[in-house]
């Protein structure tokens, strides 16, 4: 906890880089119709950094007598789960092995989609937690949503292996820290270690724009004696930042459309803009019901949409807003106290919020609570039952699969054992909602990439070679 | 909000001295010491203390008999490294009283007097089992933190068991830190206050204070006296393998010294060193990350490979949410026992990871006749829960320190009450309660 204070208050200079004027890819009609523009979102380049990611190759596997938690909130005891070529091919019983088909006894154990993290740094704020890798704030003013957190990730972090091997996790979602009101591009990645970002980076998963509420931005500038020094200056800002966007929009939607002069090119507009067309998602750093409550009004006010709250403390309050708002919230387990916002957070909200009817996950913001989440939501779930709510673990399971997934809109891809979705799996050695429970083997892609049994699918990063502990059991 | 302020007021009113006879049977009783769990147990508690625990034990006449049937019964968790009672919100100046950055004084901050017990951490804590802790201050300015304190976690208004009860140092990177900048600094700095307390000890009335000027104060000499003369257990805060053979070889200049090892990420490593100059240590459990370049070699089989190298090891929290979620240690442990399934690496059995949150932090400390696990003479510290106390999701359902029932109501209780139903009544939520 102390950290993420200290995080926040590190602000890291950078020169900032030359930006260069990008022109609209010429477009096949290149005569001068003069009404014509180059079509709705083909203004300029939406994805200049794409994913070169490419699953590894797998063998077609059957595992069988499994109990399976499909991450939708289905269970199936003495189950069967067949992938190849990367994909979920069936998931039932009695499916029977073909010729080829590698076949993994899974008796005793669990299968389940591999958990998806909504909130991490882990890339941006790597390990070691060193100055030099302090990437995850551009704290230089509170409004960057030009930013992109994939430009800070460092694809060595060792954190990617550890939440492989000891967490189970497949995709992850890096954000920008919470310093600043617009704080920038997330980045969705496969926790596939790779050479580049773009190299790990989800095969067309929307960008997120995280933004901020409460305490930390105003907190941050304030203490600059510049704006936001208050929870209203922070709406202020917000609200002023919108009406810009809102006219940004207009300008380039004309000018897709129907042509004439090329608007000028503002890349904090341009992300805002995808907002507001829908095609970048609201991941929303908010504790305090209230505040959930006034930026859900903003997002009336301007045209769009919040996804997520993250860090959603007092969800558990405002339950009917958010399900009103169809707003999901992602929350931690049980931490608490570390700051005012923080104060009123209690074991149950997870467990109010699926009474309630809310999309309601898990998550870290933590390189090592992403080793655990499954442990997370075994504390959460618990703390529910006990105090009346009964909650099976099937449906637990969505706060780890179905339901981060669709809050990183990629729902239809992964986060469930759906036949056709990426077999991004997870065989545990026990009931992974028990503490003596571990990763038994981990896929992605229908890839093995760990397996508890062979220590040479235990992932080193470039970082940890060489140096003492290379390779041990972590 | 009313019956949990009576319920404490009526035993703010007895205070320790209400410390109260039971027996517990029937249990599936811990008794902490490294011991498998027994079936059929019997833990007796009198005048607070436990006088006797164990299958067949039987319940003298007069003292009030609970019946666990069948429930787990262990002793309360022992927080081996905690800042509970210090702190209300961290980010809130005015209420986080770890450390103080202006203060001329370093070694002789005495924690205890800081000690608040209607600190909602303590609250909640004591709600899910903790029943004592270490608290150590924080350090500014110096590689001396102060001087901690073991609490109880009881509803009542006298938390500290042991005032004084030991000296915690910064060393590594932290002390490097607090001490201008580098490990050299830090060493100097320490020995040269071990020096000078001992010329303070030799005759107080001749020790010169240089006041602000001084590298020691009056008082700071004072405090380390116990430390010189071995007193007073030095817990140090250290965590490579390098510093720690550093802080080993400290015993000899000063063979008195009772040194505790803290952190200690990367002690397996010197497993065989720290055994054979049998230092204990309290352990972060978990940490397997590079964090900083002094847990390199940093490991979740840290403590396995420790305990099976002989050394004396407890799990504490350091750094780790270390003023709020001291219940953690619980899953902590729980995950330690789950290592044991993971080919090479090394974890603990249940009994082991158990007595590493109970008895094993109190023995760190030389005090493991007085706390920790539910032998003969022990203080009467007792958890029956609802089931296996290192599963997730398990509750305290009655907790007994000193022998004293305590309420186990917080806030956070109060808010989920509140709150189940999320949406305002005939009221508004402000008169729901």
């Amino acid at each position: 906890m102390i950290r993420i204070l200290l995080m926040l208050g590190a602000a890291t200079a950078l020169a900032s880089c030359a930006m260069g004027g990008s022109t609209p890819p010429k477009t096949a009609s290149s005569e001068p119709a003069a009404a014509k523009g180059p079509g709705h979102g083909k203004g300029y380049n939406h994805d200049p950094y794409p994913s070169t990611y490419k699953a590894y190759p797998g063998v077609p596997t059957l595992v069988t007598n499994v109990t399976i938690f499909d991450g939708e909130g289905g269970r199936i005891n003495g189950g069967s789960v067949l992938f190849r070529d990367g994909k979920i091919v069936a998931a039932g019983t009695g499916l029977k092995p073909e010729p080829g088909v590698t076949v993994i006894d899974g008796t005793g154990k669990y299968l389940t989609p591999g958990i998806i993290d909504i909130h991490s740094h882990l890339g941006d704020y790597p390990t070691p937690s060193v100055q030099a890798h302090s990437d995850g704030n551009e704290a230089t003013s509170p409004v960057t949503p030009e930013v992109w957190a994939e430009h800070s990730v460092w694809p060595q972090d060792p954190g990617f292996g550890r939440a492989l091997v000891n967490g189970g996790v497949t995709t992850l979602q890096i954000l920008p820290g919470s310093a600043n009101l617009f704080g920038g591009r997330s980045v969705v990645v496969k926790n596939v270690y790779s050479r580049t970002m773009q190299g790990m980076k989800f095969p067309g998963a929307p960008y997120g724009l995280k933004m901020a509420c409460g305490e930390n931005p105003k907190r941050v500038y304030g203490g600059r004696q510049r704006m936001p020094s208050t929870r209203m200056g922070n709406i202020a800002l917000d609200r002023m930042t919108w009406a810009k966007a809102v006219e940004y929009d207009r300008k380039w939607d004309k000018y897709e459309e129907k042509g004439g002069e090329i608007p000028a090119r503002d890349l904090q507009m341009d992300t805002l803009r995808g907002v507001l067309d829908g095609e970048i998602l609201v991941q929303n750093h908010c504790y305090r019901a209230d505040e959930m409550a006034n930026v859900m009004d903003m997002a009336k006010e301007f045209g769009y949409h919040v996804t997520a709250f993250h860090h959603a403390v007092e969800a558990y309050k405002i339950a009917d807003l958010l399900k009103a708002n169809n707003t999901c919230a992602a929350v931690w387990a049980d931490w608490w106290g570390f700051k005012m916002e923080a104060y009123d957070a209690i074991g149950e909200n997870l467990a109010i919020l699926e009474k309630e009817g809310v999309c309601a996950m898990i998550h870290s913001d933590d390189e090592n609570g992403i080793q655990r989440l499954n442990q997370e939501v075994a504390k959460a779930r618990m703390a529910g039952i006990r105090a009346g709510y009964p909650i099976s673990e099937e449906t637990a399971w969505k706060w780890l699969a179905i339901n981060p997934a669709k809050s990183l809109g990629i729902a239809d891809r992964t986060g469930s054992i759906k036949a056709g979705k990426m077999a991004d799996l997870v065989l545990w050695n026990g009931n992974p909602f028990s503490v003596y429970t571990r990763p038994q083997m981990v896929w992605i892609d229908g890839a093995l990439l760990y397996d508890a049994n062979n220590p040479r699918l235990r992932p080193v990063s470039d970082f940890e070679l060489g140096q003492p502990g290379e390779g041990d059991v972590k | 909000m009313k019956r949990f302020l009576l319920t404490a007021a009526a035993l703010a009113l007895a205070g320790p001295a209400a410390a109260q006879n039971v027996a517990i049977t029937n249990a599936r009783l811990v008794i902490g010491d490294g011991s498998a769990p027994i079936d059929g147990g019997t833990v007796v508690i009198r005048d607070g203390k436990v006088v006797a625990a164990g299958a067949g034990v039987a319940v003298p006449s007069g003292v009030p008999v609970v019946d666990a049937r069948g429930a787990w019964v262990s002793p309360g968790i022992f927080a081996g490294f905690s800042r509970l009672g210090i702190v209300e919100v961290d980010a809130v100046d005015g209420t986080n009283d770890a450390s103080a950055n202006g203060s001329p004084f370093h070694a002789a901050i005495d924690i205890a007097p800081a000690v608040n017990w209607r600190t909602s951490a303590i609250s909640l804590n004591r709600a899910e089992g903790v029943t004592r802790a270490l608290v150590a201050p924080d350090t500014a300015g110096s590689i001396f933190a102060g001087q901690g304190a073991i609490i109880d976690l009881g509803a009542d208004p006298n938390p500290v068991s042991r005032p004084r009860a030991f000296q915690f140092i910064e060393y590594g990177e932290a002390g490097a830190g607090n001490a201008g900048g580098s490990r050299p600094a830090a060493l100097a700095m320490l020995r040269n206050a071990l020096f000078e307390a001992r010329e303070y000890a030799r005759n107080p009335a001749r020790f010169v204070d240089r006041g602000k000027d001084a590298f020691l104060t009056r008082l700071d000499a004072e405090a380390l006296v116990p430390v010189i003369t071995g007193k007073v257990p030095l817990l140090v805060h250290v965590e490579s393998a390098t510093d720690i053979l550093v802080i080993l070889d400290l015993k000899r200049e000063f063979p008195a010294l009772n040194i505790v090892l803290v952190g200690a990420t990367e002690g397996w490593m010197v497993a065989k060193e720290i055994a054979a100059a049998k230092v204990p240590v309290i352990a972060t459990a978990l940490a397997d990350l590079p964090a900083s370049f002094e847990q390199l070699a940093a490991t979740q089989s840290n403590i396995g490979r420790m305990r099976a190298a002989g050394v004396v090891v407890g799990i504490g929290m350091l750094n780790d949410n270390d003023a709020h979620q001291a219940r953690l240690v619980k899953q902590y442990a729980g995950n330690l026992v789950a290592l044991n399934r993971i080919p090479g690496a090394a974890g603990l059995d249940w009994g082991a990871a158990f007595a590493a949150i109970s008895s094993k932090p109190a023995e760190a400390l030389g005090m493991g006749n007085e706390f920790g696990s539910l032998r003969p003479g022990r203080r009467g510290d007792v958890v029956i829960w609802d089931g296996d106390p290192l599963e997730l999701g398990t509750a305290a359902t009655s907790v007994y320190i000193d022998g004293v029932e305590q309420p186990l109501e917080n806030r956070q209780t109060r808010l989920r009450q509140r709150y189940w139903k999320p949406t305002e009544g005939a009221l508004p939520k402000a008169y729901d309660r």
